[in-house]
């Protein structure tokens, strides 16, 4: 089955839920950022409730929950941000 | 210029850098730490950020504004980790040959900073420790 590697970030509230800052992920092709996060609600039981994933960003800039990832992309859930 | 810091933010450093022979007027805004949020006590904040987005994003900001307010200089720094109240955690200067426009100008990026950089706090007070923002959002 063709699969790909992607690098997941995790900031603030989601690093401290899934107890690490980083993750290696070996998804099918045409894997989406929201069956990503699909994936984590299924993990973390604290996710459950999040129907409607966080802000996305991909390798480094916004993009929709529908983007497609690619092989070696860096993905980042970002969660409400409160700077300032 | 926008940069993230981990140490304390010199103010009058950042207007050095900006100001120009040509403008009149400069606006500094900081945002502080208060010892308040939400009717809960804030002891102190811890300030964290997803780092060279959060760079990207608040240069993009930062080139956008000198687009709208072409006769204005601006920089922005913001601190990262924990910082207590009263400590200053983002300074932003905008000048400019006339006020309006720095007034203006400094707005713009403090506002447009709270709505997309990618950089989180969270408030440690007597009851516990809590990320501003997430409790509640689904």
């Amino acid at each position: 089955m063709p699969s790909m590697k992607v690098r997941l970030l995790y900031f603030a509230v989601l690093r401290d839920i899934a107890g690490t800052d980083t993750q290696e992920l070996a998804l099918p092709d045409g894997t989406t950022a929201a069956q990503v996060w699909e994936r984590l609600r299924g993990t973390f039981a604290k996710l459950a409730d999040y129907t409607q994933p966080p802000m996305i960003a991909i390798n480094e800039t916004y993009a929709d929950p529908g983007a497609v990832l690619r092989d070696g992309d860096e993905l980042a859930f970002i969660p409400p941000v409160a700077g300032g | 210029m926008a940069y993230l810091t981990d140490h304390p933010i010199d103010p009058q450093e950042l207007v050095r850098t900006v100001m120009r022979a040509s403008d009149g007027a400069y606006v500094l805004f900081e945002g502080v730490v208060r010892n308040h949020h939400d009717g809960k006590a804030v002891e102190s904040i811890f300030y964290d950020a997803y780092r060279p987005m959060a760079e990207k994003e608040m240069s993009r900001i930062v080139d956008t504004v000198r687009t709208e307010f072409p006769e204005t200089a601006v920089a922005v720094v913001h601190r990262l980790g924990r910082m207590a109240v009263g400590d200053s955690s983002i300074a932003i200067v905008a000048a400019s040959p006339h006020r309006a426009e720095a007034f203006a100008a400094c707005r713009t990026i403090i506002d447009r900073i709270k709505e997309t950089v990618p950089i989180w706090k969270k408030e440690r007070g007597p009851d516990g420790e809590e990320w501003v923002g997430w409790q509640g959002r689904c």
